[in-house]
């Protein structure tokens, strides 16, 4: 491969796609589930038969973002997406927009009632205030399609530091780019890859982290499925900056659609001498392997997942040394999140300055969310930094659905907090999101309404991480299965204020005293529900009553229990 | 592990006010256990890797927010470290509250009453009662090996087993099944001690036990003796350290 | 000064703590100059007084010895859970992991001493709880010595504080389960 004929990919793409409409049926893993792949074939088909198919190209796509609405169809150039689309609707916008040019109004993209729906979809509340970065080709290419993507602009960063920059002006740009590692932390990118950097070994790695683990977050499986080739891209820049020939992406095995697009792009990477030896006829050698997880949260856990990729037990390990020093077999090793690697080729592409142009001071750039739970638009949304969460949740997310009244935000799934209606007009960055007692996390928003009752949710991701703790240390291991028992004691009216204070003592000892990051952060639903909302643990305990009417109280049990 | 900038000379450290001098790589338990310094230690065995896993050696190091375990942080220059700060205590009290109320210690009717590092460190921590309430899960006693028992409501998970038994004896017959409050040790594939086929019966997964979870079929009440020192001494010997 | 009322109470243990008190041999007329014991295995009384001190031996097995413990606790000063059984639930614990219909089954019907035995249905007998609790699973305790049983030296030494108004403290030195 070299600059030509990556140019001249890219040309004869455009060329082929030239003055023809592309019409984008979401094939992400939520939009296949509601019946995307009929949608799509009965389009292929539709359009065929009626002899559409020279002004007309009908390719599958990855996430689109309006989840809820799907089977979602794109129409580009015009911008124009339909929602819930079934293989009758599919042969309806055949026959008027592609044939005629006609907008069929009534399948348009909606985000509220009553609201007359825009033709163009960026203009719709749910898009006009995103700002697309790490999805900014993902739904309107075809992630099985290196030329899509190199059309789009791919791989040309990865030709630009090979031919222009060195290693360390590489990672002078993404320092400057100020990116932070988007699994949740926050650590900055830069700082991490010149670590790595520094350490003198023959052999390195390079690992991308895609055990997205939380419940509700699907932002990297969205991102692996629908731009695969923008992940491998950022990992070769890494590879080539911190010194590393080799890379393994860790994805779950949970996620079919992911590996499979994966597979495809490493394989198509590889046959275009994009991965593998004298990439872009330089001296770089790189190459990426999958390793598939077996379901376990800890392996999220960076040290977990680098035991988990070396055939071991995925558990972690005492830090330092941290990866970089030590990671892999004892090599050092680069490990980033999945969005983190997506933001690479962009922020080379404009330059650090640029990329830290949108976003704050301190977290520059975009933040993708998965948005779920009791919000009227459910879905993928990149926002830039600094956005206050009112605003991703009452315009982007359209609010409450059923009039109802809005709870608590949580955020960083089970490490993560709740966020009250009081502190909504917070900006989402990651200083502002950990003087709340939650933390970014990797991406997952759950959004709750007055049906949800606060201690339950706690007891919810207790229970979680109960399930998942590895076993290996005492805090966490023992520490979440009491935790979970005194609130499910609570929750069911036997709970006393000794429980409570029991809880109170447990909770930071667990904090401060597990060996990783799934027992360090497991206290925090518990905590910032007990902070923000106190009293409905007081109704339970002192009033045996449930504010929301979630949780089912038990009269007092020993004696009622004894045998009779 | 020597970090990669590792100084060459003494290192001056400072525990509990008292200056010490260190050998670089040297981690503060080393430091410690030299100097007379008492950590309690659960996990810890000399002659296998670490783990870090029972976190009572947990120590404060000045200028540092988390607290660090002693068996795996490696000593470095000026530091300053707390071993014994009233957190501290408090933390390792409810550490072994927790371990007590995860299986079913019952110590009058234990083999290793009187002979088990858990029991001492509840005393030497003070723990005068356990505040959280018994779990009694579902363990079984493995009596099936023609020398040996594994009673699973003593093991603490603190893998000593696993670590002598792989690294020293080089068979790996026990390992680590389940997550969390369900992780238990296993022989082979899960199966019954007495069928292992890769059990040599040498009988150091037994010496190094901290609790009565494994112990010899003739103890009865009170007298197995662990001498986990044995597989320190033979590591020694063999010039490994872990 | 006047003598502090001292009580002692054997609830689910097998009394080997009580025995141990006994063990205090002649101390225990020393003993006596300062306290009354009102209510014991070994004394006579059948409600409960007021009192200053209670030893409390055994865990709580029953519905009845969960009454017990209660009016235990209202009418005394200081609550001492007296031995491993009441500090842990110790031995009579052991029944927890296993189902109650099993360890009636297994006491009345399989031992080897019984003759065509039947689980007692009665309502007038005590009902078990289905789960064995130390004392302070019900109630609050004030001090706690555990040892299967304490050694008699413990017990003077914990009663000897109390009756003299200190509340005793067991170091590394005192401490000892099992």
């Amino acid at each position: 491969m070299n600059l030509a004929k990556l140019n001249d990919i890219a040309a004869a793409t455009k060329e082929k796609c030239k003055n023809k409409k592309r019409v984008c049926v979401c094939a992400g893993a939520a939009c296949i589930s509601s019946g995307a792949i009929q949608t799509l074939d009965s389009m292929k088909k539709i359009v065929k038969e009626k002899g559409l198919d020279k002004t007309v190209d009908v390719i599958p796509v990855g996430c689109i973002g309006a989840c809820h609405q799907g089977p979602l169809v794109k129409i580009l150039p015009d911008e124009t997406i339909y929602q819930k689309i079934t293989p009758a609707e599919a042969a309806l916008i055949a026959e008027k927009h592609l044939a005629k040019n006609e907008v069929v109004k009534s399948l348009l993209f909606a985000t509220g009632a009553g609201k007359e729906s825009p033709v163009n979809s960026n203009e719709t509340d749910f898009f006009k205030k995103q700002r697309k970065v790490v999805l900014e080709t993902c739904g309107n290419i075809n992630p099985e399609s290196i030329e899509d993507y190199i059309a789009v602009g791919g791989y040309q960063a990865l030709y630009n530091i090979l031919s222009t920059l060195s290693q360390e002006e590489v990672i002078a740009e993404v320092k400057a780019g100020g990116l932070r590692g988007r699994g949740g932390a926050g650590f900055p990118t830069g700082l991490k890859w010149e670590m790595v950097h520094r350490y003198i070994n023959s052999t390195k790695y390079v690992v991308c982290n895609g055990d997205e683990g939380d419940p509700g977050a699907f932002m990297d499986r969205s991102v692996l499925e629908g731009d695969p080739h923008r992940i491998l891209e950022g990992m070769a820049i890494a590879g080539y900056a911190v010194g590393a020939q080799k890379g393994y992406i860790y994805v779950r095995a949970e996620y079919p659609l992911a590996i499979k697009r994966l597979e495809t792009a490493i394989k198509q990477a590889r046959v275009q001498g994009l991965l593998g030896d004298k990439i872009f006829e330089t001296d770089f050698n790189f190459d990426i392997e999958i390793r598939i997880g077996a379901g376990a949260f800890v392996c999220g856990e960076e040290t977990a997942l680098l035991a988990s990729i070396e055939g071991k037990r995925g558990t972690p390990r005492p830090r330092p040394p941290y990866p970089a020093e030590s990671g892999l077999w004892g090599k050092p090793t680069l490990i980033n999140n999945v969005e983190t690697f997506a933001n690479i080729p962009k922020l080379i592409l404009i330059g650090g300055k640029e990329f830290a142009s949108v976003g704050t001071q301190k977290s520059a750039g975009t933040k993708v969310f998965a948005l779920a739970g009791k919000i009227m638009n459910t879905g993928l949304v990149e926002v830039p930094m600094g956005i206050t969460l009112r605003e991703i949740i009452f315009e982007i997310g359209g609010g409450i659905p059923g009039g109802k009244k809005f709870k608590a935000a949580q955020t960083g799934g089970p490490s993560g907090g709740c966020i009250p209606e009081s502190h909504l007009d917070t900006p989402v960055d990651y200083e502002s999101l950990g003087a709340l007692g939650t933390i970014m996390g990797s991406g997952g928003m759950i959004i709750m309404d007055e049906t949800s009752c606060m201690v339950d949710v706690a007891r919810y991701f207790m229970d979680f991480c109960m399930n998942e703790s590895c076993g290996k240390c005492v805090p966490c291991r023992v520490g979440t299965k009491q935790m979970f028992d005194l609130l499910n004691k609570i929750c069911t009216g036997q709970g006393s204020p000794a429980d409570l204070a029991l809880l109170e003592e447990l909770a930071p000892y667990v904090r401060e005293t597990s060996l990783c990051g799934l027992g360090m952060t497991a206290p925090n639903p518990l905590m910032s529900t007990l902070r923000y909302f106190r009293e409905e643990y007081m109704a339970h305990i002192n009033d045996h009553w449930c504010p929301a009417g979630v949780c089912k109280m038990e009269p007092a049990a020993q004696l009622a229990e004894a045998h009779s | 592990m020597t970090p990669l900038a590792a100084p060459t000379t003494t290192i001056l450290v400072t525990i509990d006010e008292k200056t010490y001098s260190a050998d670089p790589g040297e981690t503060i338990l080393d430091v410690c256990k030299r100097e007379g310094i008492n950590i309690p230690t659960l996990c810890f065995l000399e002659g296998v890797s670490t783990v870090g896993a029972c976190r009572l050696c947990l120590i404060e190091i000045e200028g540092t927010r988390k607290l660090l375990p002693a068996c795996a942080t490696v000593v470095a220059p000026f530091q300053k470290v707390k071993t014994n700060s009233d957190r501290l205590k408090k933390n390792r009290r409810m550490t072994l509250e927790l371990l007590f109320s995860e299986r079913n210690h019952i110590c009058s009717v234990c083999v290793a009453n009187y002979n088990c590092r858990l029991q001492d460190l509840a005393h030497e921590v003070g723990m005068d009662h356990v505040r959280f309430p018994y779990l009694f899960p579902d363990c079984n006693v493995d009596g099936t090996n023609k020398i040996y028992n594994i009673d699973h409501n003593r093991c603490i998970m603190c893998t000593k087993c696993v670590r002598t038994c792989d690294e020293v004896e080089g068979a790996h017959t026990w390992d680590v099944r389940g997550r969390g409050f369900e992780s238990r040790i296993i022989a082979d594939f899960d199966e019954a001690w007495g069928t292992s086929p890769t059990c040599t019966l040498c009988g150091k997964c037994v010496s190094v036990c901290p609790t009565g979870a494994l112990w010899h079929k003739q103890s009865v009440q009170n007298n197995m003796k662990k001498s986990p020192e044995m597989v320190s001494e033979l590591t020694a010997k063999r010039g490994r350290k872990g | 000064m006047s003598k502090k009322k001292l009580a002692t109470v054997w609830l689910g243990g097998c009394s080997g703590c009580h025995m141990s008190l006994l063990d205090i041999d002649e101390r225990l007329l020393e003993l006596l100059k300062l306290v009354d014991i009102v209510k014991s295995p070994i004394v006579d009384t059948k409600e409960f007084p007021g009192v200053d001190v209670a030893l409390v031996e055994g865990a709580i097995t029953s519905d009845e010895h969960l009454h017990e413990i209660h009016n235990i606790r209202k009418k005394t000063k200081i609550l001492v859970a007296f031995g491993d059984c009441a500090v842990t639930a110790n031995v009579p614990s052991l029944r927890n992991p296993i189902p109650m219909k099993d360890v009636l089954s297994r006491a009345y019907i399989e031992a080897e001493s019984v003759d065509k035995g039947q689980i007692p249905c009665d309502d007038a007998i005590l009902k078990l709880l289905p789960r064995v609790m130390p004392l302070h699973e019900a109630v609050k305790v004030d001090v706690f010595i555990p040892g299967c049983p304490p050694s008699a030296d413990l017990i003077f030494y914990v009663l000897s504080e109390l009756v003299n108004g200190r509340i005793p403290v067991l170091d590394k030195e005192r401490l000892r389960y099992g």
